[in-house]
């Protein structure tokens, strides 16, 4: 049994999926567009970043919070596409057959971040075009941007696994979707992603600074050389890009093993 | 033993509920098992449990000569599962299904293509090979799904259910299928809720009901047990029924004994258990005819999976019975007239009737 094998043979079905379904990647990619457009023209006037009140500094603050909310997004498709295979019995199919086990799910989380890729990539030509510069505020070299892009992909990666254990333990495709988007809000709001988490009630700033999804934002506006760094002196603040990359490897690792054990006693 | 079934003492529960309470199977090899019972009897349960998609809470299973709990890997190397829905991915063309599953069997593409080029071809999918699944029939995606469980050709198959909700000219394609695959050599275990179906495919009949084997035997000896066909005649007048009475003791199975025959007067209705099928009504209309007597239906009877339970169990009965008032038809008498279900509704025989 090849756990490689059988992982990419159920990453191309879901991607041969994605290619009759194009409307969904539509979808994907129209949503975070609208955010950030709403944000830059209608917030964008109104917000401070760093004491500034200067919408182009506002609109390359709020990039790298948008691309990180989009990635972890990814979570609700994964959930659903994973409920609605174990309704249609899809999942029965595959585990009735001699592959590796992480395998259906594994795939799954791959094309997945296929997606995300293609999400992101449009979503960075659209920030292009409404003006958002890397580089803005610090310099920095397209190392540096490729390695913001990198935490971006493996935060969505991360979270497609947590999509990939609600799949698996709700009844349908639709209570994956909303069960998936739910925890999505508190999670990427109450953060950096929008606002300086300095502008918060001071009970909210350490979660908002302790936030997993903050640590990656925060990775991404240093990398990126954009405006509003924060210089908190919480640890996953003073170290974003260790930050990132430690939590999304944990969230791996642990949403991985939940989901894969839930996969195998699924009845 | 390559292709045989053994289970022993299956127990499964969810919640309160005893899916499966010690149930106990052996399908030799090459043979057909019949598993019939009605939804929720436990049959999807068993199936899922000999194909290793859930553990049971006690008991063991051997199919294809391994240990279902202790080897599933290799059990899932030797088996092929229809399910009850037909688990094609809709938005991948048949072909694309095919390949897939062959390349999961641990095929290399090559192989995986061959083999599917060769079903699509003998399920009579080659045109629509390329179209995705989403444009197929309900009978082509069976079709499909039985397809995907023979990829490897393996020695033992399971079907749950394989033609419910199908029409019946897809239904009589696939019987034929599966009797192809039967004659070559396959062991199958086949659930169904119709007792024709297991008639017409499998060799043994387990019948199933609240997770334990109420019954088995070979469905001649099922029929026996139940009652078999029986005719039923209405005539026009209250008169004339001793006449027709007479007319139908000729054809009972126990040779016209008074026992043999039920009438109900008010309906003015006469039942009497036949064997022959059809061609015994033909008869019996022009028996009835030279006798005089003039006759406002007919028809022939089949036992269904309601009057299997009814005289296995008399426990459908009894259920009727509570919600009736009781006619004396307790659980100890368990026995009752096979056409007793027509007064309440609750009957499905299937009617031929000629006019």
């Amino acid at each position: 049994m090849s756990m490689v094998t059988d992982s990419l043979v159920v990453a191309r079905r879901n991607l041969i999926r994605m290619t009759r379904i194009p409307e969904m990647i539509l979808f994907g990619v129209i949503q975070p567009v609208m955010f950030v457009i709403l944000f830059t023209y209608v917030f964008g006037g109104s917000m401070s970043v760093g004491g500034s009140t200067d919408p182009d500094v506002y609109k390359n603050f709020l990039m790298a919070g948008i691309f990180a909310q989009t990635v972890t997004f990814a979570t609700a498709g994964a959930g659903a596409g994973i409920a609605d295979d174990m309704q249609k019995g899809i999942i029965d199919r595959f585990r009735s057959l001699p592959m590796a086990q992480g395998a259906v799910l594994t795939g799954r989380t791959v094309a997945d971040l296929v997606q995300t890729a293609i999400t992101l990539f449009v979503l960075a030509v659209v920030a292009l075009l409404v003006g958002w510069r890397t580089g803005s505020a610090e310099p920095t070299n397209a190392a540096r941007v490729a390695a913001g892009f990198g935490l971006l992909l493996l935060l969505g990666y991360a979270f497609t696994w947590i999509g990939a254990l609600i799949g698996l333990s709700v009844r349908t495709p639709e209570a994956a979707t909303s069960g998936g988007l739910i925890w999505l809000f508190p999670v990427t709001f109450i953060s950096n992603a929008f606002v300086d988490s300095d502008q918060m009630a001071s009970w909210l700033q350490p979660i908002a600074e302790w936030n997993p999804f903050s640590a990656t934002v925060q990775a991404c506006r240093e990398l990126f050389g954009n405006p509003g760094v924060s210089t908190s002196d919480a640890w996953p603040m003073q170290h974003p890009v260790w930050a990132s990359l430690i939590y999304s490897i944990l969230i791996i690792a642990v949403f991985r093993t939940l989901a894969v054990r839930k996969y195998r006693r699924a009845q | 033993m390559a292709g045989a079934i053994h289970a022993e003492g299956l127990v499964k529960t969810f919640g309160d509920v005893r899916a499966l309470d010690g149930v106990d199977l052996d399908v030799p090899e090459g043979t057909v098992l019949g598993l019939l019972g009605p939804n929720g009897a436990g049959k999807t349960t068993a199936v899922r449990v000999l194909t290793t998609l859930l553990r049971p809470d006690s008991g063991r299973a051997v199919v294809a000569g391994i240990d279902v709990l202790e080897r599933p890997d290799e059990v899932r190397r030797s088996i092929g599962l229809s399910g009850q829905f037909a688990a094609v991915d809709e938005y991948l063309t048949g072909r694309e299904n095919l390949q897939m599953v062959g390349r999961l069997y641990q095929m290399n593409a090559r192989a995986a293509k061959a083999r599917a080029d060769e079903l699509l071809e003998r399920f009579n999918l080659a045109d629509a090979a390329d179209r995705t699944a989403k444009t197929y029939s309900g009978g082509m995606r069976r079709r499909l799904d039985l397809a995907a469980a023979l990829v490897v050709s393996p020695p033992v198959m399971f079907m749950d259910e394989p033609t419910t909700g199908l029409d019946p000219r897809n239904r009589q394609a696939l019987w034929e299928v599966i009797q192809e695959l039967v004659a070559g050599g396959t062991t199958l275990l086949l659930t169904t809720q119709y007792l024709e179906e297991a008639d017409h495919l499998a060799h043994d009949i387990c019948v199933v009901d609240h997770g334990r084997v109420i019954a088995r035997g070979t469905s001649d000896q099922l029929k026996a047990q139940t009652g078999g066909e029986r005719v039923e005649v209405v005539v026009h007048e209250r008169g004339t029924i001793p006449a027709a009475r007479e007319v139908l003791a000729r054809y009972g199975i126990t040779g016209g004994g008074p026992g043999d025959i039920t009438v109900e007067d008010h309906t003015r209705k006469l039942t009497v258990p036949v064997t022959g099928g059809a061609r015994i009504l033909a008869e019996v209309i022009r028996d009835l005819d030279a006798a005089g007597v003039e006759i406002d239906d007919i028809a022939l009877r089949r036992p269904t999976l309601d009057d299997v339970f009814l005289s296995l169990t008399g426990h459908v009965a009894e259920q009727a019975d509570e919600e009736n008032g009781g006619d004396g038809s307790g659980p100890g008498k368990g026995r009752r007239p096979p056409g007793g279900k027509t007064a309440d509704g609750r009957a499905e025989s299937r009617k031929e009737t000629v006019t």
